[in-house]
């Protein structure tokens, strides 16, 4: 016997009765009045720097910007190199600063989702010193229910919910920011 | 109703057992008191034999059948009866005692519901929150959960005259007593004793009080041993207290 | 081998190092209530989460199956481990089949579990682990002493020591920041070469056969997108029904386990990258076991978000090594034992049952009945020391009978008071630190047979 058919006999065998699943009430949870002070507030407590714009061209402008002060940026939002997408962690470890555009953003605790289509190369946005995500103002939701309702998780081959630059405690659960990915992440609300 | 004295209140805090048996008659009640009474069998279900307490329960059973209401001044020996006492021959008596004993503030605050409790004690008091009482018998909320907050031993004490109530930096952390665990993890029984009392000791309480004995017992026990001037009192005690003490 | 008890005390010794792991652990569980306090709807949370976990258990053998076809059709690789050597076995075999020596792996309780380094180690292959404190143990030889914070048993002194041994830094420079900096230099080495990266799985999603892996720090991100093979090994209690469950799990874990409000990264993988390999390892190892025992089986339901452990007063004052196991705290206690109830045999005694471990779960685990069940359990089996029994066996037969009880408490307080020696002495491990109560003249039963009784 294959040990799948071992595993699977087992549970079969020992499983309890069935229970049913919980209807989850998304009406039950949280609400936020301001949707984009709350995510701005959380993102803020979480590390992240959150800057307001008035729509797409002022957001362009911010990102042309970013990117001008930096040596090595790469910007997903318009036309990129034919390459992006395979380009290997080795050449991409150069990168300062990298500017994707994300799904959804969630209030209750600074997340946003981007797929891998939004992030062109999967390793981009965990490999660049600096990241930028662009979020549209109507794209951001109370908590990751109505997230989840919002993306097909399995549309693309990956997808993350990125909440802030990357950081860890593990020395004296002091908190430092940039572990391995990021040490800093914008958002831009347009 | 009928009063229930755990083994080791019979035996070495007979004070416990008269403050809570003078309170009960003060509130009105008709108290009885089985002479044949021992323990409720928790040392041994807690160190892993609960089949060897069935003589136990059976003893228990045999002196608490036919009363109203079963009270017993401490909340772990009550919340160890409510969910393990047994007796294969006489299953319909233990389970109507499971659901009709109480702890001493439970009984005063959701059955009597007594309003005016007539004592006065002129200290400054730390609450401890023994764990079998607030976390098994619920008698207040826990720090852990989100749910609406609430304590019936504090509200009784809040009654009492002159009381000054302080509350420790971690208002329901364990004592470490346990039972059999004060002597088979004596380090770290110790240890949490210890720092319980470091933060009442930094609120400069006069006493320590609580709803169980046993927990009081070794909090005292290790009051004694630093020689500190901090004393340890059952809540009752203090319930019980008149103008002068 | 050492026991908790004896274990715990060799920590305690160090006072200051005890007072310093408590309130830190204390910090983090500060955190967490103050995470949970800001949703009103959390026991309603912890509720839905039980109850999908209830219902996945009790489902399982078809949710597998879903899983498996559907973690097929998107290219992964699926195998089936019925134990930690079949699992070590399937992993050693992918490696050399394609001829790899340098890998990464990020945070996996179940490789621990396992002892996949050690497996790998034995045949000459190193694993990098990237989480940072993962790598300080690995560098000091040690396992992780807790599974959120793996060295939290260690001070910046420590860290600092073996990164000047191992990474050149400067010598006595303990700055956090400092030492991170350092770790992000070396680790970010090893993710560009790696050639394989093996992570553990938070949750895999039947309906779409995918994988989640959540860190702080992106290492799984950097190993498994830099490597052209992931491997990703789950125990197969990690299985939830649908994506839109993630959302109540995904709430729960961080606040849970260090207060934020989510991790930094919630990666959802489901198709390998283009010339990419995803290879999913399921594994038994005991839990079909554990799913067949009523008293114990919601164990299975954990997500290991620790907690437990940061509750815990004794884990606080004992350190994750005073349960010589790999998953330490309340929940190592409950499931240690299912695997060798003799040489755990001590794990659900290492508690004083205050509850509070149940009270923070955040999938409702019954933990501390479990491990009162887990003490009836283990003395059936006999694995207490038999002095414990007798001991026991006497109070049981004196307590049944109230003429011997009301004799013997006589007798005590007697002997406290005219002998205080014969019991007040170093064999008492009650005396050791705390008095004995003092003797009253007598019992309250002969108080209310004087004054009471009409
Ligand atoms: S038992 Fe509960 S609290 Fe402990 S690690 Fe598992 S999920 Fe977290």
């Amino acid at each position: 016997m294959s040990s799948k058919d071992k595993i699977l006999s087992a549970i079969k065998e020992s499983k309890p009765a069935s229970t049913a699943l919980p209807v989850i009430d998304i009406s039950a949870v949280i609400s936020f009045d301001d949707l984009k002070a709350q995510f701005k507030k959380v993102l803020e407590t979480i590390g992240g720097v959150c800057i307001e714009s008035v729509g797409k061209g002022e957001m362009e402008k911010i990102v042309a910007a970013e990117l001008s002060y930096v040596q090595n940026g790469v910007n997903t939002l318009g036309a990129y190199d034919e390459g992006l997408p395979l380009i290997s962690a080795e050449d991409l470890a150069s990168v300062d600063l990298a500017v994707i555009s994300g799904t959804v953003a969630v209030a209750e605790n600074g997340a946003i989702w981007v797929s891998e289509t939004q992030m062109v190369n999967r390793i981009l946005p965990f490999i660049a010193q600096q990241l930028i995500i662009v979020i549209e103002k109507k794209d951001i939701v109370t908590t990751m229910h109505h997230a989840y309702q919002k993306i097909d998780v399995a549309e693309t081959g990956f997808g993350a919910f990125i909440a802030g630059p990357s950081k860890t405690a593990d020395i004296e659960q002091s908190l430092v920011i940039g572990a391995h990915g990021p040490a800093g992440l914008k958002v831009i609300i347009y | 109703m009928v009063f229930f004295i755990p083994c080791y209140i019979d035996q070495f805090y007979p004070g416990v057992g008269i403050a809570t048996l003078e309170l009960l008659k003060k509130l009105g009640c008709n108290v009885e008191f089985p002479l044949n009474q021992t323990c409720c069998g928790q040392p041994m279900a807690n160190s892993g034999f609960a089949r060897l307490s069935d003589g136990c329960d059976k003893n228990f059973v045999k002196n608490f059948t036919g009363y109203d209401y079963i009270v017993g001044p401490s909340g772990s020996c009550v919340l160890h009866i409510k969910d393990h006492l047994h007796d294969d021959g006489n299953k319909k008596a233990a389970d109507r005692i499971r659901s009709t004993i109480y702890e001493l503030t439970e009984f005063i605050v959701d059955v009597l519901k007594i309003d005016n409790i007539e004592a006065s004690f002129p200290y400054k008091v730390g609450l401890h929150n023994s764990c079998h009482g607030q976390r098994g018998l619920g008698l207040s909320s826990m720090s852990e959960r989100v749910l609406p907050l609430f304590s019936k031993p504090e509200q009784l004490l809040k009654k009492v005259k002159s009381i000054e109530l302080l509350k420790p930096e971690r208002n329901d952390e364990c004592c470490g007593f346990g039972g059999t665990f004060s002597v088979f993890e004596e380090a770290v029984s110790v240890r949490m004793g210890q720092d319980r009392i470091k933060q009442h000791t930094a609120n400069n309480v006069d006493y320590i009080t609580g709803v169980d004995v046993s927990c009081l017992m070794h909090i005292e026990g290790i009051l004694r041993r630093q020689g500190s001037k901090i004393k340890t009192i059952h809540i009752a005690e203090i319930l019980n207290a008149g103008g002068a003490l | 081998m050492k026991d908790h008890a004896t274990l715990a005390k060799e920590f305690i010794k160090d006072s200051p190092r005890t007072d310093w792991h408590d309130e830190t652990l204390w910090f983090v569980r500060h955190k967490r209530d103050k995470a949970a306090h800001s949703l009103p709807e959390w026991e309603q949370l912890r509720e839905w989460a039980s109850q999908i976990k209830n219902h996945a258990l009790s489902n399982l053998d078809s949710y597998l199956e879903e899983f498996e076809k559907k973690a097929l059709e998107n290219g992964a690789v699926v195998h089936w481990a019925a134990d930690a050597e079949e699992h070590n076995q399937i992993i050693h075999k992918i490696i050399k089949e394609n001829g790899i020596s340098r890998i990464v792996k990020s945070k996996s309780m179940l490789t621990e579990e396992c002892h996949l380094n050690h497996y790998l180690e034995a045949k000459g292959i190193e694993v990098v682990d990237t989480d940072l404190g993962e790598r300080i143990v690995q560098f000091r030889k040690e396992p992780p002493s807790h599974i959120v914070l793996p060295a939290i048993h260690l001070k910046k002194m420590d860290v600092s020591e073996t990164f000047h041994e191992h990474l050149h830094t400067e010598k006595g420079n303990n700055d956090p920041k400092y030492l991170t900096h350092a770790a992000r230099l070396h680790l970010r080495e090893k993710f560009i070469a790696a050639e394989l990266a093996i992570t553990g799985v938070n949750f895999a999603v039947a309906e779409t056969g995918g994988v989640v892996v959540c860190t702080n720090e992106g290492n799984a991100d950097m190993g498994t997108h830099a490597a052209k093979i992931h491997i990703a090994s789950m125990g197969f209690e990690k299985l939830i029904p649908k994506a839109e469950h993630l959302a109540v799990f995904l709430r729960l874990l961080a606040r849970s386990a260090t207060g934020q409000p989510i991790t930094t990264y919630s990666s959802h993988f489901h198709k390998p990258k283009p010339g990419q390999q995803l290879h999913i390892v399921i594994v038994d190892n005991g839990r079909s076991r554990i799913l067949g025992k009523p008293d114990f089986k919601n164990s299975l339901k954990c997500i290991r978000c620790a907690a437990c452990f940061n509750t815990c007063p004794v884990y606080r004052r004992s350190g994750g090594y005073s349960y010589h196991a790999s998953v330490a705290g309340p929940i190592g206690s409950i499931l240690n034992p299912n695997f060798d109830s003799k040489a755990f045999a001590d794990l659900p005694f290492a508690s004083s049952l205050c509850g509070s471990c149940s009270n923070v779960c955040p999938v409702k685990i019954d933990i501390h009945d479990q491990l009162w069940k887990w003490r009836q359990e283990i003395t059936r089996q006999g694995h207490v020391a038999v002095a414990k029994k007798v001991g026991l066996k006497g109070m049981a037969f004196v307590l049944a009978r109230p003429g011997l009880y009301r004799f013997g408490g006589k007798m005590l307080r007697w002997v406290l008071k005219t002998m205080p020696f014969m019991i007040n002495n170093r064999l008492n491990p009650w005396y050791k630190q705390r008095e004995m109560p003092s003797p009253p003249k007598q019992s309250f039963r002969d108080w209310y047979l004087k004054n009471q009784k009409r």
